[in-house]
Formats: structure tokens, sequence, C-alpha cells
């Protein structure tokens, strides 16, 4: 479903608009921007079938910096929105963002529907582990024992995975990007593009105010080769700086391990290779955490499923065929009616 | 209202008496079919031609214990020869097809009215769980009352024995029994109900034949019994009714059906989004089934994301629309404050219901006014409309979606549960005799110097201009941070906002000039007491005044349609007048609004009991306000 890239004048900096980004400095929302600006160019689109929506928080910010259509809604609902959007014309091209807080805690319902139900669009869930915008308390991705201004003695409840979350709302396309690795993220926002259906991307995003640093382990130059594993469609599961290491199955168990290759004989065919259209190894993958594992980046699932707004507009379709033309005069007048006479 | 006037003879020779208008009610387990009798006997009067209004009347549990009494189900009709307002004070007839339905409904029942009881259902269990202490057939709870006991049970087993049902299936056939033999007690047509109980049961026409036979049996006991007390059929001529085509219409329909052509009319696609609530559902489900006329409907996982897909919508060039009642359109609330400040079209239909939260889901009551014009963080003005009767919806869906598009606004449809459920017969009108008003979107052509002014306003209207999605030139963003009055860009400075707040109040204020001036009704555009209503209340209110007028009295009565903003007028109408009362189906909301904007000396009179106003209780509140007051015209 990949749309043919069309040679394009347009440029990653033809999706900026003229609005000043307000984002603290050195916030990885910055890195994300450039990323999807030159996704888009990439994929040869025009800025008039776009439309870029978001709820509240740092994230939804990002639609008043695109040169696209951009709607800025209201907390936790763009889900929604973008639904609405799509049942109203399916042909245009929506990006959703937004955040752990606004995606998964006020509005985690319609993120599970809008998942579940297969709206053509694409969902970036900015993950930066942290309520940024109304001054860091924590949030529904933060861990157990979080201190924040709400949890001076840390947090209690027990957090969620983004992808997890997807994979269990019956998702079609799951996928992860770092917002430094410029080079890696555009390529998965391409194929959330590619993909017919909802496609989720959870994008690591590092809040340098109120939890910098907080995936280092593996979102940075030194720490990604060990720290991360990147997912390709059919190819073995290996990492690290020496690319030694690898990801099998445990014998005997449904659960993944890290091996060495070289050692105690093992080799590339031992490991796993990736296969994206398999949802349960792609639970398996989500779920992987350092340090014991490395973070699964790329795209985890990708499932071939009709997208709920275009299977809206089959039923409009066959109704008009079996129905005939709309004729309101005969709408008023079918069923049991009766004449008074003059 | 029985009131014998003409002998007129049945071609077998039975005597009818003719009556000018009559109050039948059927009441029975909300498994026995009610609510279906009662739309049969509704078309079979309406093609008698008598005028006529409904009142159907149902538990919230879809099958509460069989035999009690909050599973009692009840549909009221009230037809007659003349104009029909209400569907009627107090029933002259009582249908109770079991011993909770007579508990429940008797004390309704006119004095001396008659009462019909199914005594196969009076067993010792059904009257225990009725709450009868003792049995009412038995002591003289009937006093007073003309009553027919009849076995329908157990003649229903007896009509329908050669069609081999089992005795469930034969025992539902009952209702049809009944509506036989009050088919033959107002000399109604049978085949209109038989030809729709072949429809509905084309796959298993044995029980569609039973049914038949149960119908034809109840109508030829009425001919061959002698009923008690000498009882006989009545006659009931037909009304001085306009010429034309007719149907029967519900609220549900006609709002449904007026929001589809006023979509056309303003030529867009429309998007229902909606989540099931008691007694909006039909919206949803009369509109999912129109899809050929390019509506969309979407039930949503929630009222929130109802709103925020109809929004959505309408930001991509469609009309978007929203259906629920009180407690659904609370959870709205936030959104709709997003669609004042984005100024883009939307239509949220409120089916009003007993309140407050759950309330009471089934029951009727126009209780929503002050969220409607005021229930929403800041100032948030939008237009709110209220529907006067079932078949008034359909040109207030349409004045709705005039409304929507031509101001960029939302638009609050204030319907309510009786109104939804309530059917009427409806002159159908001539849909090309409506004026269409296309909505032209932005185009290219409209870019200025400095880009494209989402926030650029109309000079008379102060609109704004629409431009969607898939407009190249057009792209802009808008969100709910307040815009900057002209490029829409987020702007926090103070003086912006005071402008937009006071662009967004003068916008809805100045669509005064573009509603109807507030008329009156019925009497004197000035005078002693004008009877102020909104809503479903008009049709006790027009019978009420009308009567009072007919003995002497000096009142008019005005009814409302456009709630906000209030007609241009209405402050000096009312101020003609030297006292305002106002009947409300709530605690008193819009005399208040009254009050305040107009400082008249307004006075309610309220009723929250589930049910809608008694003309007789109107009647005594008019006299109460101009007792006193000496002279002829009093």
């Amino acid at each position: 479903m990949n749309a043919p890239a069309k040679p394009t004048a347009l440029k990653a900096k033809d999706f900026a608009s003229d609005q000043e980004v307000r984002w603290c400095p050195g916030c990885g929302d910055y890195a994300i921007l450039k990323g999807v600006q030159k996704a888009l160019a990439d994929i040869g689109t025009t800025p008039e079938n776009v439309v870029f929506v978001s709820g509240i928080g740092c994230s939804s910010r990002f639609p008043y910096y695109m040169s696209t259509y951009g709607f800025h809604t209201i907390h936790g609902r763009a889900p929604a929105f973008a639904t609405g959007i799509k049942l109203a014309n399916p042909e245009l091209d929506v990006w959703l963002v937004t955040g752990d807080g606004d995606g998964l805690s006020i509005g985690g319902n319609h993120m599970l529907h809008a998942l579940r139900r297969n709206v053509n669009m694409q969902i970036m869930l900015f993950n930066n582990e942290i309520y940024g915008l109304t001054k860091g308390q924590y949030s529904p991705t933060s861990p157990l024992g979080s201190r924040s201004p709400s949890t001076p003695m840390g947090s209690l409840d027990r957090p969620l995975s983004p992808v997890l979350f997807a994979l269990g709302a019956n998702a079609t396309f799951v996928a992860r990007a770092v917002d430094t690795q410029q080079k890696h993220m555009p390529g998965v926002l391409q194929r959330a593009h590619a993909h017919n259906g909802a496609s989720f991307v959870e994008i690591y995003t590092n809040c340098i105010v109120y939890n910098d640093g907080v995936f280092a382990s593996f979102a940075e130059k030194n720490t990604a080769a060990d720290g991360e594993l990147l997912l390709e469609h059919g190819e073995p599961m290996i990492f690290g700086k020496d690319s030694d290491k690898g990801i099998r199955m445990t014998p005997g168990a449904i659960a993944l391990e890290v091996v060495q290759l070289g050692v105690d004989g093992i080799t590339e065919d031992d490991l796993l290779r990736h296969d994206e259209t398999n949802r349960v190894l792609a639970g398996l993958l989500g779920a992987m955490r350092n340090p014991d594992f490395p973070v699964a980046v790329g795209v985890l699932y990708c499932e071939d499923a009709e997208a709920y707004d275009a299977a809206v507009y089959k039923q409009v379709e066959a109704a008009r065929s079996s129905n005939g033309a709309a004729d309101m005069n005969a709408l008023l007048r079918g069923g049991a009616t009766w004449t008074v006479g003059g | 209202m029985v009131t014998s006037t003409a002998v007129q003879l049945e071609p077998t020779g039975t005597p009818r008496e003719e009556v000018e208008s009559v109050v039948v009610r059927f009441a029975g387990d909300s498994g026995d079919g009610m609510q279906l009798t009662g739309n049969q006997f509704t078309l079979a009067t309406a093609l008698a031609g008598n005028d006529l209004a409904t009142f159907p009347d149902f538990p919230a549990e879809i099958r509460a214990p069989i035999g009690t009494t909050f599973g009692v189900s009840a549909f009221q009709i009230n037809f007659g020869a003349r104009k029909i307002a209400t569907a009627g004070d107090a029933p002259d007839v009582l249908v109770a097809m079991n011993p909770a339905a007579l508990k429940v409904n008797l004390a309704d029942v006119k004095s001396g009215g008659t009462v019909i009881i199914d005594t196969g259902t009076f067993s010792a269990r059904n009257l225990k769980k009725a709450g009868f202490e003792s049995d009412p057939l038995e002591d003289d709870s009937l006093d007073g009352y003309q009553v027919l006991t009849i076995d329908i049970s157990k003649l229903t087993m007896e009509a329908v024995k050669a069609h081999e049902l089992s005795n469930k299936e034969a025992l539902r056939s009952k209702n049809m029994w009944t509506l036989g033999l009050i088919y033959w007690l107002y000399d109604r047509d049978r085949e209109t109900t038989a030809n729709w109980l072949r429809g509905k049961f084309a796959k298993r026409p044995d029980i569609a034949d039973a049914n038949i036979a149960a119908l034809n049996a109840g109508h030829i006991y009425g001919e061959a019994a002698e009923l008690a007390g000498g009882m006989r059929g009545f006659s009931v001529r037909q009304a001085e009714i306009t010429p034309g085509l007719y149907r029967a219409i519900t609220g549900a329909e006609a709002l449904a059906w007026g929001l589809a052509a006023g979509a056309k009319l303003a030529d867009l696609r429309m998007v229902l989004a909606s989540y099931p609530i008691t007694p909006a559902s039909n919206l949803l489900h009369i509109l999912a089934a129109m899809k050929q006329f390019d509506v969309v409907t979407f039930q949503a996982e929630d009222e929130i994301a109802a709103v925020c897909a109809a929004i959505g919508s309408s930001f991509a060039g469609s009309l978007g629309v929203t259906s629920s009642s009180g407690p659904g359109i609370a959870l709205k609330g936030e959104a709709i404050g997003l669609a004042v400040g984005v100024e883009l079209p939307l239509i949220i239909v409120n089916s009003q219901r007993a309140g407050p939260s759950t309330g009471l889901p089934t029951k009727t009551e126009q209780s929503d006014l002050y969220q409607s014009v005021y229930g929403r963080n800041a100032d948030a003005p939008l237009v709110v409309l209220a529907a006067s009767s079932s078949a008034n919806c359909f040109d207030m869906g349409i004045e709705a979606v005039r409304l929507a598009t031509k101001y960029m606004t939302p638009v609050m449809l204030l319907s309510d549960g009786y109104m939804a459920n309530a059917s009427e017969p409806w002159l159908i009108p001539d849909f090309d005799s409506y004026e269409p008003f296309p909505v032209q979107f932005a185009g290219s052509d409209q870019l200025g110097e400095q880009g494209y002014m989402p926030y650029a306003r109309d000079e008379k209207t102060l609109s704004r201009p629409w431009a969607t999605p898939g407009t190249p030139g057009l792209e802009h963003r808008i969100g709910g941070i307040e815009r900057e009055d002209g490029t829409g860009n987020i702007s926090y400075e103070a003086d912006n906002h005071q402008r937009m707040t006071d662009l967004r109040a003068a916008k809805i204020n100045g669509i005064a000039d573009d509603i109807p001036r507030q008329g009156v009704e019925q009497g004197e555009e000035s005078g002693k007491l004008a009877v102020v209503g909104w809503g479903s209340t008009h049709g006790p209110i027009s019978r009420a005044v009308g009567n009072m007028r007919d003995v002497g009295y000096d009142v008019s009565h005005i009814h409302l349609h456009h709630i906000w903003p209030l007609p241009k007028n209405l402050g000096d109408l009312l101020a003609g007048f030297d006292q305002v009362l106002v009947p409300e189906m709530n605690n008193g909301q819009l005399v208040t609004v009254l009050r305040a904007e107009y400082l008249v000396p307004a006075e309610p009179l309220n009723k929250v009991n589930g049910q809608p106003f008694k003309i007789t209780e109107i009647e005594n509140a008019i006299q109460r306000c101009l007792d006193g007051q000496s002279g002829d015209a009093k």
C-alpha cells in the first residue's frame, strides 16, 4: 500500500509553518518535528491534504508548527476528532499527535477505540513518562516509585506500556521510534503512513526539564547499540556494539532471552527472526526493557485489515445502490399515509 | 369528554352513540405489546379521519419482572372530531391487561369512565404482585366505573387454537384480541392492522394468522356480546382537518428527517455521532438507516467522543451532529466550548428527560434549559432552539442547520422524551417548497496578501469563513487556545481576548435579527395575562388558553421556539401584559431567563412528576392569576 512517491519539489522545511516554535530548548519534540517534516517530504505529499490533530500537552502544540491543516483540540479527545475528520472525508491524510498523559490517561478510552476500529490514520504518541505542561507530575507510563510534585514519596500506581496497550486494543500497526534517532524515525513514520488503518507509533521523547535522561540507557549515541534492538522484518534479532548479541526463545518456555553469539555454540540460526505479522511475538518484544533486555524499536507488528472509514463508505455506497437516489419527498411519503379530502 | 350528541345506526342495526372526543389508555405488562397496540390504534384512528395526540409511557426496564407495578407500560391516545391538542387529561377508557396495570392506572380514569379488564390474569399471585390486599373485582375498588370483565386470555387461546401455536405464543396475541374489541367499540377498520401483521410476521405466517384471528375474535366479541351495562359502540365524526396527505410521525422521526433535510438544503454531507442513551437513541437508529441520503452515522465509544467526532466532521466540511439526553449533554460540555471557540457548525440534539443524573430515563421533563443556555465554562454563547411538538421537530431540524451553517456556531436543539416518542398526524410538506441555503466554502481565491485569514468576518453576520482541508492554499490551524482576531494564530494578548469574547457574543446576539418576530399563538398582542411556554407544553397550554378564552378570560398564548437568542420583540411583547405565567416541566428555568432579560414580573407554574401538563392544571393556574379581577373580561 505504499503510495508511489510522486516527484515533488517540497522539502522538509516546506512543511514548517511561520509560527515560532515554543518548546523548551533541548526538548525532544524539536527532533520529532524535524523527523515528521522530513517524512512528509519523503512521502511526497502536499500540505493541503494533510491534517494534524492533537489534544492537550506539550506534544499537542505540534499542529501549529506545521504548514498543513491542523486542529489543536481538547485534552485526550484527539482520536475522536480525527475519527470524525476521516468520517467526513476519508481521503484526508490524518496524523494524530498525543502524549503519554493525553493519549493514555485522560484519553485512554478514545485511543483504545480508535485503534480497535482501525481508523486509517497515523497516531504518534510522544512518550516522555511525565506531565510536562502541568509542571512535572508523574504519568501513566512513569515507573513505580516516581517522585514528582504530586507523589513526593513516590508513585504507587503501576505503569503501562503504550505498545502493549496498542496490541491489546487489537491495533493493526504498532511501532516504536526514538526522538534522537533521526535516521531511523522517518522510515518508521513512512511505514506507518503506508499502512492502511490505525498506525500506532510510540516515540520516546526526552523531557529536558522534568525527566531528563530517562531513556539514556538506550537513546543516546553511546548506549543505543547495546541498549536497543532494531527490528527488521525477516531479519535475525542481533544487537550490540559488536553485533554479537541476539534474542532467542528460551527453550521450553514462552519467553525471550538474550544470548551471546559464539558462546555455547550459539549461531545466528538459533536466533529469532522478526515476524511483524506475529502478534504474540510483538507482545514479547514490546515488553523488553533495559537493563535485562534491549528495547525493541522499529515496526513491532503490522497486519492487513480493512480500515474503518473505508468500510463505512462501502456501506454508504451499498445503501445508495440498493435504495436508489435519495428522494426527500419520497421519504416523507413512505409508509402508511392517508388523505384528508378538501 | 364523552358527550352524547346523536345516535346513529350501524349497518347491523346496533345503535352507536356519537361522541366528540375520547381518551383511551392501554395498559399492561411491558411484555404485553401495549406500545404496538397503541400505535396500531393510532393509525386506524388517523385513517378514520379523527384528529389525535398520543402519549406512550413505559418503564426504563426492558422487561421488568412480570406482573409488577414498575413493569407497567401504557399508551394513551386522545382522538376526536375536533382539534386535539394533548393526549388528554384523564382516560375515558382504561384497558387493564393485568392487576398491576389496573393498580397503577385506575386513579387516573375519569369518574364514571369505562374499565376493561382481562380477568384471566387476576390470579391470587398476580394480585399479590400488584400489591392488592383484596381482589378489586370483588371489593368496592371499581365502584363508580363502568367495568367490563372479560377473560381475554382464555378467549384469545380459543381464538387462535386452530393455528397450533405454543401456549406462550398463543397468549401473546391477546393484545390483538383487545385491539379488535376496541376497534369495534370505536368503529375502526381492521384491515390496516391485518396488513401490518402480515408484513411484520412475513417469516411466520402462522403467527400472523393467529394474531389476525385474535383481532377478528375481539371484534366479533364486541358485536355479539351483551356488554355489561348495555354498553354499546361509539362513533366519532371526522375532524375538520386541513385537506392534504397525512402521516403519523414521532418527534424522533421528524427530527431525523428534518436534520437530513437541512443538510440537503445546505448541500452538505451529514455525520451523526452519537452514543446510545434513552430517550435519544431512536434518532441514531433512524439516521443509521438513511445512508443513501449522504448521512454517515457513528456509534461512538462515549458521549465525549461523539461530540468530538461531530466537531471533527464539521472541521472537515461535513455537518457534524451529535444527539443525547441531559446527562450525555453534560459530558459534551467541554467540547461544545471548543466548537464555540473555533466557530464551527455543530448541532447538539438534547431529548430531555427527568433528572438530575440518571433521574427517570423514560419520563419527560424540560429541565435542561439552563444547561443549554448557560451550561459551559466561561462565556460560551450558542444558539438554543426548542421544538414544540413531534411534527414541529422537522422544521426545527432545518432551522438548526440553517443557523449553524450560516453563523458557524453550535446550535443546541431541544426535544424531550414525550415529544420524541409521541406521534401525531402530520400534513406532509412538499420538500421542494423549502428554500435551499447552500454553504459556500472558502476557496483558494480568498487568499489575501497576508494569506488565508480563518477569522476574518462577514460584516453582516460576523461569521467566519469555512475552509475545509483539501483546499490548496488555505491550510490553517485552529484550536482551543484563544485565536488572534483575523489570523486565528495563538494569542495570549489581553485586548484580543476581550475583542474575541465580544465578537462571539455579538455574533450570537445578532441572530435575533435573522429569526421570526415573536408572535402570539392565541389571543391579543397585549392584555391581562400572557401564558408563555416552550417545548412540548404547547399542546396543553394551547388547549387551556383556548378553553379559558371561550369563557371570557383575557389571556394569550405565546410559545417560544428560539430560546437563545430570544426574539427581538419579545421584551416589548411581554411588557404589554399585566401578568406573565410560564408553565414549565422543570423547577422554573425559562421564567428566570425572562425575568433576567426583561425585568418582567413573570410567574412560574412548575411540574416535574415525569408526566406532561394536564389542561386543567393550566386552566386552574390561569384562573388563579385572573381571579379577583372584576368586570366582564376576566
